[in-house]
């Protein structure tokens, strides 16, 4: 019975990993509610739970969940969740002849994206909102990734989908011409996502680790289903070629290892061959984009695994691209980095200086940290330690501000 | 708004302070605390001696107990605090996320009445 038990909890699970964005997708296709879908759905897999120890698990656990999913849908639309957990006989045994008739999900899971990313939604809650509905994330985890009260992203998340079902945001990919700007809104949200699991270097916090992992996961499936799409290729390259560079972040004894020295024998050179082959394949339809710059600038970087040199100039140029692209003050720091390397510390300097003007740098901790080093470079060794204290107060993470720290004091020799 | 961020560490697990400065700021939460500055929110804060020092009191039918240590006695103490001025939650729970304190212990951040 334990064994059994085990079993059928793994089987819910497993399916719950695989197929819970494309049963909520294809639930809410229709009715546009994604808080009843999930409804449904969590009540499916509790249904699943007690039944599948006792009866075993069904041949297509996937079918099943979605059948018993459906019809506690159309309960929870007419009854409004006064429906009772328990399953009747009579819808076991219909859920089982379902499940047997072998039809396959269309998968809806990008109209869903898209309906996720619509632009009637709010920025900041797009990416929390895919997570929740493609993947299954609760709300505290998500909280925790970006930083907000548990409640506060619970009750965000409850708004988004009571927007979605009353404002009549369409589920679906939109027509060519719309397309790019909304799939633009989709691949920020997946970015977005990715990022915030990047930020734990160290893969401590296994939330946040997966929340990389669960982004390519996303990227992967967006540029499986637009396959024509550049910037959702250029999108994944990027993602892989930060994803290849993980284990060489960290020393042995969990210290932070900058781009410049990290050891190219610890990058993963199967993730930068696929990364380069779908920079290759976006290229090829000879659209630019952020996502497609940003990946060529990754490509640049990991060039030196085989030069040993890094191509500055080549660097700068892709910065000028996407600077000119979006002008965000982000980019023009990371600009001003790579003309410090092509041109001296000065040039460098003078780019930070107009990069400045934009207040959001203000509290970006990599401006001060590129501020510091440069004056460093130059010998001001006074402005170039104000400028490591403010980097040092404005990081979160402890084996970031070690490194600054060390930095700093090695001013003083 | 204003936020108070209630440090909490667990003394015994403290790098021990330089026994010639015990009362300075390890320079990475000088640095923390300059960015506060820096950034025009830091209302006010401070650093509390290790609980050992603390006493604790209370009136019970108009007698007062006067008690050695801490009010709880927890694994992680309040160390400090600080007091900033943000414009809303996310906001204070991005600084709190800056503090070093918050890679060594926990931090709470409550509202303050105003």
């Amino acid at each position: 019975m334990e064994k059994h038990n085990l079993e059928a909890r793994a089987a819910a699970e497993a399916a719950a990993r695989q197929s819970y964005g494309k049963l909520v997708a294809y639930l809410c296709a229709r009715t546009h509610d994604v808080a009843a879908a999930e409804d449904a759905l969590s009540e499916a897999f509790a249904a699943a739970l007690a039944s599948w120890p006792e009866k075993g698990v069904p041949e297509r656990p996937e079918a099943w969940l979605m059948t018993v999913a459906r019809n506690r849908s159309i309960d929870v639309i007419r009854h409004r969740k006064t429906a009772s957990a328990s399953m009747t006989e009579l819808e076991q045994l219909f859920a089982e002849r379902q499940a047997d008739t072998g039809e396959t999900l269309p998968d809806e899971r990008l109209g869903l994206m898209f309906a996720c990313a619509h632009p009637a939604i709010d920025a900041a809650v797009r990416a929390p909102l895919m997570l929740q509905a493609v993947l299954g994330f609760d709300a505290a985890a998500i909280a925790s990734a970006f930083l907000v009260r548990p409640a506060a992203m619970g009750q965000r998340l409850v708004r988004a989908k009571r927007r979605i079902r009353e404002a009549g945001i369409p589920f679906g990919v939109p027509g060519r011409d719309e397309l790019p700007a909304r799939l633009d809104g989709v691949l920020e949200a997946i970015y977005a996502a990715f990022a915030e699991g990047w930020s734990d270097p160290a893969g401590t916090e296994t939330k946040r680790r997966s929340l990389a992992g669960e982004g390519i996961w996303l990227g992967r499936l967006v540029a499986s289903l637009l396959p024509e799409e550049p910037e959702a290729l250029g999108l994944l390259a990027l993602m892989l070629f930060a994803e290849a560079r993980r284990a060489a972040r960290r020393g042995p004894a969990g210290d932070y290892v900058p781009l410049a020295e990290q050891d190219t024998a610890l990058w993963d050179a199967r993730l930068i061959e696929e990364a380069e082959a779908l920079l290759r394949r976006a290229g090829a339809a000879g659209t630019i984009g952020r996502y497609q710059l940003e990946a060529a600038i990754q490509s640049a970087h990991v060039a030196r695994r085989q030069g040993g040199k890094t191509d500055w100039p080549a660097i700068v140029v892709l910065y000028d691209a996407l600077a000119a692209l979006s002008g965000s003050p982000v980019v023009a720091v990371n600009r001003a980095v790579a003309l410090a390397e092509a041109e001296g510390a000065e040039a460098g300097l003078r780019e930070l200086d107009r990069a400045a003007e934009d207040r959001r740098l203000a509290d970006y901790q990599p401006f001060w940290a590129a501020r510091a080093g440069l004056l460093a470079q130059r010998g001001d060794g006074a402005a170039a330690d104000a400028a490591y204290a403010r980097a040092i107060g404005l990081e979160t993470d402890e084996a970031v501000r070690r490194f600054l720290q060390q930095r700093r004091e090695a001013l003083r020799r | 708004m204003k936020y108070m961020l209630c440090i909490y560490v667990d003394e015994s697990a403290q790098p021990a302070a330089a026994v010639d400065a015990p009362h300075q700021m390890s320079p990475a939460f000088a640095a923390y605390v300059e960015a506060l500055r820096e950034s025009g929110i830091l209302v006010g804060g401070d650093r509390l001696k290790p609980t050992e020092t603390a006493t604790t009191l209370r009136v019970v039918d108009g007698e007062a107990q006067v008690l050695d240590g801490p009010y709880a006695d927890t694994k992680e103490q309040l160390a400090g605090y600080l007091v900033i001025d943000v414009p809303d939650i996310d906001s204070a729970l991005s600084w709190a996320a800056r503090c070093p304190g918050a890679s060594r212990g926990t931090l709470e951040v409550r509202p303050i009445w105003e």
